[in-house]
């Protein structure tokens, strides 16, 4: 009876803050899906949208959400000239080759980001109360955080399946060199596809702001969790991705009601290599 | 044509990784555009002095968290130290009886809070830098691997911002700890309690790390001595951002007082979520993060919250205390430090910073009191310490078993209140006898 | 003559940690000790990690598992069993290796990043567990009382042992290397690394070889974990599984080449001087990550075999020369 009614109280804000994850692994999982790169300066780029919402709301004073609109296209521009430099001489290479270049993206941006704001923790104190359910509190940044990565989410289908830039991606993700035959400007659309992933990488890291303390080294975890949820929700599936941050949202809100919180790691990764293991396509049944 | 280019591009940064690593391997050349400000300081220095006094530089070696997790603390008590160290040498250094004046230099490198290359910076600190004694890093994980260097080189060390007592019983001798002892942390604070609420429920909420497990250690079985109820007791992984599970949990086990927290982030984390979600907890009492002024950035998310300190401003301890319980007293009161902080560094000292200038402060009454820059003899006269300063009593366990742990120092209790400007301030509210104000209690305003 | 020429190969990396190790012993200073004990570890983790990464091409990503968790074990049984340091190093080799059998028959089955994947999941799992797990302290860790030092001759003697076996350990790594590579059983983990289909069907048994070269490449990395913590004096969770240790491994690998018997020397060797340059010095210290980040960029786009692949390209001598 206590294990549930903690439940009751955790599992909403578990929830939304699953739809947070869920956008940041969509951009980790939209990128592998495309080019079967594994983007290891995902979690410096989400702590940079983190940064992003504290200079357009501490410094500018522009409400973070309004500022999720300049945010949004700077992620794109960095993603795209990260590609650029970074990632298109090694898009046939081993898989070591790109890891190990977007590892020292990750290199430069953190060490670049210390030294611009150091690595102390960072507030942005953004209150926008909080609704009382019963036994469960919701905060009314989680609330809207959560609507911000629906509409995200939704806009990103819109984006791949209505328009045709989408439609080269998901063709180029297909496969590339019929794409290539068809005249689909292949270089172009990568480097479009990595601009979205980190744009959404930054929205999250905007979000996530909104209500949790962070510096230019929090993205890590956000990073990690974003490998969980990837092979979840089964990698190169977007939607997979949204319901992967769920079930980890989820997961995180359950276990400390049966266990002591600091078992949640153990069980996380657990879980993840026991995902890995049985169905390495993930768990809702993503098509190979 | 394009191909040979890139290659030769790259043939070039292997050649300077090539270099640079011959740097690192010899670190002799490199090192010495840092260690020569050590060195001009003292041929300059004689010309001025009187013909007949030797001038010494006595070199203190330590490694600063510029960069990581501590970076916080860190740079107040890296702050503290070389306000110090400046105090003392524009005052002329120390004089010892035969005429010598000692003077003193600072060497640190950046530990990157990581406890990867720690040893490996303290060995150059004493072999290279020559280091004649050392000061901690801080936080409690990385002074344990320093202290192991430290010993095996017969170097004294002064540990600030390492309050585990683990280090302390390993059989040390030449390591003095500075911080009242991590087990002793949050004593006060259940005694505090007792006189708000002898039948207060507490949670204990603790970062699962090695300094904070020291300080539930300690804070437990005090508490169900002193008759409370413990009613959670739950220990969360450093990097946790949402504490709403564990503040449900709390609200769920009734709890009334919170006790924990560890470090600055995640303390600070816990507090707003604790405020955010309105428990109706009566008590907030977290390590660390209170006592910084960096702590205010949560608005009113800080009212109330209270947290155990080395050291406050506003409580400091004073000459006429020391003469009361017939001790020595030694340095400069808390008022002259906290002006001549806020005017180096435009911020008022935390309990951090007092930790890092009483380093130096402790340094140089050792080396008073040995007449010597001799580590033996200096490390005699910490033996046998025991004097009052602004930052409270200093005296350390001798013993064969705890050498060095501090037994002379007490924390006080603060709390963040609004004063009437309605601006957040840090006032002290425990123990009784210093307190500027009395205690916030029950927190919860309607 | 002949013989000398033949053995080259190992000849050339074995001089490199001789050197390392006599470097600090002829000019006698302690500092020049700790710089070589980093690079001396770093060259052991590194021609460790190449046994699988180099020669099966399955990519790592917590290979520092192996580290931490033999580490522990042996650290464990050191400080709260009375162990001997030998005992200890050789208890924490042989968890390591069971560890990574047992995983072994588990994730190797997953290939490319999927494995990669799996690995960074083992080792955040494992320090995780750790850090929950009392006998080996929780999160306090365990620390060595400085007494344990005087069985070897006082804390000093102690470290400036430590040095030597890390140097051992460096030279045992080396020779493992050397060997696998030369071996038949080393032909058939490169032939996994070209075309794993393929050389099931030329006769490698696979999941076996490439299980036999995951315990192999885990069994160095448990020794050193117990002589690190040994000479740190104690040792915390997240200071034992670290997973940026873990990606600089693979950079080292990287830099130097993967898949040779020199290329990880190399690479550990540029690395870990690179990173204690750069942090000591006063003009890099505040942006000497992204200085680091922007060299490692410049090699993994213009030079991917990393310097001994660029070399051994180069001609025909020096590919016989270096192996």
């Amino acid at each position: 009876m206590q294990q549930l009614n903690l439940l009751l109280a955790s599992l909403p804000d578990g929830i939304l803050l699953g739809f947070v994850y869920g956008v940041a692994a969509m951009g980790l999982t939209l990128i592998w899906g495309v080019m079967n790169v594994i983007n290891l300066s995902h979690g410096p780029i989400i702590s940079l949208g983190m940064f992003g919402a504290y200079i357009v709301f501490i410094k500018m004073g522009i409400n973070p959400y309004l500022g999720l609109l300049i945010i949004a296209p700077l992620g794109l521009l960095l993603g795209v000239l990260i590609y650029v430099v970074a990632v298109h001489r090694v898009i046939n290479a081993p898989h070591l080759s790109s890891l190990l270049a977007t590892f020292s993206v990750n290199m430069i941006i953190i060490g670049l980001g210390t030294a611009a704001f150091t690595t102390s923790p960072y507030n942005v104190d953004f209150n926008m109360g909080s609704v009382t359910l019963g036994s469960t509190t919701l905060l009314g940044t989680r609330l809207i955080a959560a609507l911000a990565a629906i509409i995200a989410t939704g806009s990103l289908y819109l984006f791949l399946y209505r328009t045709r830039p989408g439609k080269y991606i998901r063709a180029v993700a297909n496969n590339r060199a019929a794409a290539e035959l068809m005249g689909i400007p292949s270089s172009r659309i990568l480097a479009l596809s990595f601009g979205l992933g980190t744009m959404l990488a930054a929205i999250s890291g905007a979000l996530i702001a909104t209500f949790f303390p962070f510096s230019i080294l929090s993205g890590g975890g956000y990073e990690l969790k974003s490998f969980v949820i990837g092979v979840l929700g089964g990698l190169g599936n977007p939607i997979g991705a949204l319901v992967g941050g769920l079930a980890l949202g989820a997961l995180e809100a359950i276990v400390p009601a049966f266990m002591e919180t600091s078992w949640v790691p153990v069980i996380e990764f657990g879980l993840f290599i026991l995902a890995l293991l049985v169905r390495p396509n993930g768990l809702f049944g993503a098509k190979e | 044509m394009k191909r040979s280019l890139f290659n030769l591009f790259a043939l070039l940064a292997v050649l300077s990784l090539a270099l640079a690593a011959c740097g690192g391997a010899a670190p002799a050349p490199t090192a010495a555009p840092a260690a020569t400000t050590a060195a001009t300081e003292a041929p300059a220095a004689p010309t001025e002095a009187p013909a007949v006094a030797v001038e010494k530089t006595v070199t203190v070696g330590f490694t600063a968290s510029q960069t990581g997790s501590q970076e916080v603390s860190s740079k107040r008590q890296v702050n503290g130290f070389n306000l110090w160290m400046n105090q003392v040498n524009e005052a002329g250094g120390l004089t010892l009886s035969d005429g010598t004046i000692v003077k003193f230099a600072a060497q640190s490198y950046d530990d990157e809070s990581n406890k990867e290359r720690v040893q490996e910076l303290y060995t150059r600190l004493i072999t290279e830098d020559k280091a004649d004694f050392l000061i901690s890093p801080y936080s409690s994980g990385l002074t344990a691997a320093a202290a192991v260097i430290a010993e095996q080189n017969g170097k004294l060390m002064i540990t600030t911002g390492a309050a585990d007592d683990d280090t302390y019983k390993q059989g040390y001798t030449g390591v003095f700890q500075l911080y009242t002892p991590g087990s002793l942390y949050l004593t006060s604070t259940v005694d505090m309690i007792k006189t708000l609420d002898p039948a207060a429920k507490i949670a204990i909420v603790n970062e699962s790390d090695k300094f904070s497990t020291a300080v539930v250690g300690g804070l437990k079985p005090y508490a169900v001595a002193q008759g409370f109820e413990v009613v959670l007791e739950e220990a969360y992984a450093s990097d946790t951002a949402d504490f709403g599970p564990i503040i449900n949990k709390i609200k769920d086990s009734g709890a009334t007082v919170v006790l924990g927290g560890g470090h600055y982030p995640d303390g600070s984390t816990f507090a707003r979520q604790l405020y955010e979600r309105k428990i109706g907890i009566q008590f907030i009492g977290i390590l660390v993060a209170p006592p910084d002024s960096k702590f205010s950035e949560l608005g009113d998310a800080a009212l109330g919250v209270t947290g155990p300190s080395q050291w406050e401003g506003k409580a400091t301890h004073t000459e006429a205390e020391a003469k009361g319980l017939g001790i020595e007293w030694f340095g400069p009161s808390g008022a002259d430090f906290a002006a001549a902080f806020e005017a180096a560094y435009g911020d008022k000292p935390t309990y951090h910073a007092a930790g890092g200038y009483t380093a130096g402060l402790l340094l140089q009454k050792a080396i008073l009191n040995a007449d010597s820059v001799d580590s033996e003899a200096v490390k005699a006269a910490l033996d046998a310490m025991n004097i009052f300063t602004f930052y409270g009593g200093i005296k350390f366990d001798t013993s064969a078993e705890a050498h060095g742990l501090q037994i002379g120092h007490s924390m006080v209790v603060i709390q963040w209140q609004k004063n009437d400007a309605g601006e957040l301030v840090r006032e002290v509210v425990w123990p009784a006898d210093v307190a500027t104000k009395s205690p916030i209690f029950p927190i919860t305003a309607p | 003559m002949r013989n000398w020429q033949k053995y080259i190969g190992i000849i050339i990396p074995l001089l490199v940690v001789a050197g390392l190790m006599l470097y600090p012993t002829v000019t006698g200073k302690a500092a020049a000790r700790e710089t070589a004990f980093t690079i001396l570890k770093a060259i052991a983790l590194a021609s460790s990690l190449n046994i699988l990464l180099g020669y099966t091409g399955y990519v790592s990503f917590g290979h520092i598992v192996f580290f931490g968790f033999g580490g522990y074990v042996g650290f464990y049984l050191l400080s709260s069993q009375g162990a001997s340091l030998w005992i200890a190093i050789l208890a924490g080799g042989l968890s390591s290796g069971i560890l990574a059998f047992l995983l072994g028959k588990a994730i190797l089955r997953l290939r490319g990043a999927y494995f990669a994947l799996a690995t960074i999941g083992v080792n955040e799992a494992m320090k995780a567990f750790i850090n929950n797990f009392d006998l080996f302290g929780g999160p306090t860790g365990i620390t060595l009382n400085f007494k344990t030092y005087l069985a070897y001759g006082g804390a000093s003697k102690a470290l400036e042992m430590a040095f030597f076996i890390v140097g051992g350990l460096a030279c045992l790594a080396i020779i493992m290397s050397y060997v696998i590579r030369t071996s038949k059983f080393g032909l058939g983990l490169l032939a996994i690394r070209e075309n794993e289909d393929a050389a099931e069907v030329m006769g490698v048994i696979a999941p076996d070889a490439k299980t036999w070269a995951y315990v192999l490449s885990a069994i160095i990395p448990g020794m050193i974990g117990v002589l690190f913590f040994f000479k740190n004096g104690n040792v915390e969770p997240h200071d034992a599984f670290p997973l940026h240790a873990s990606i600089e491994l693979l950079v080292m690998v990287m830099l130097g080449g993967q898949g040779t018997v020199l290329g990880p020397i190399l690479g550990a060797f540029a690395y870990q001087g690179m990173r204690g340059y750069l942090v000591t010095s006063d003009f890099f210290k505040d942006i000497q990550l992204s200085v680091s980040g922007a060299l490692l960029l410049i090699i993994v786009l213009f030079i991917p075999a990393g310097a001994v692949g660029w070399l051994r390209k180069r001609s025909e001598l020096l590919r016989r020369v270096l192996a």
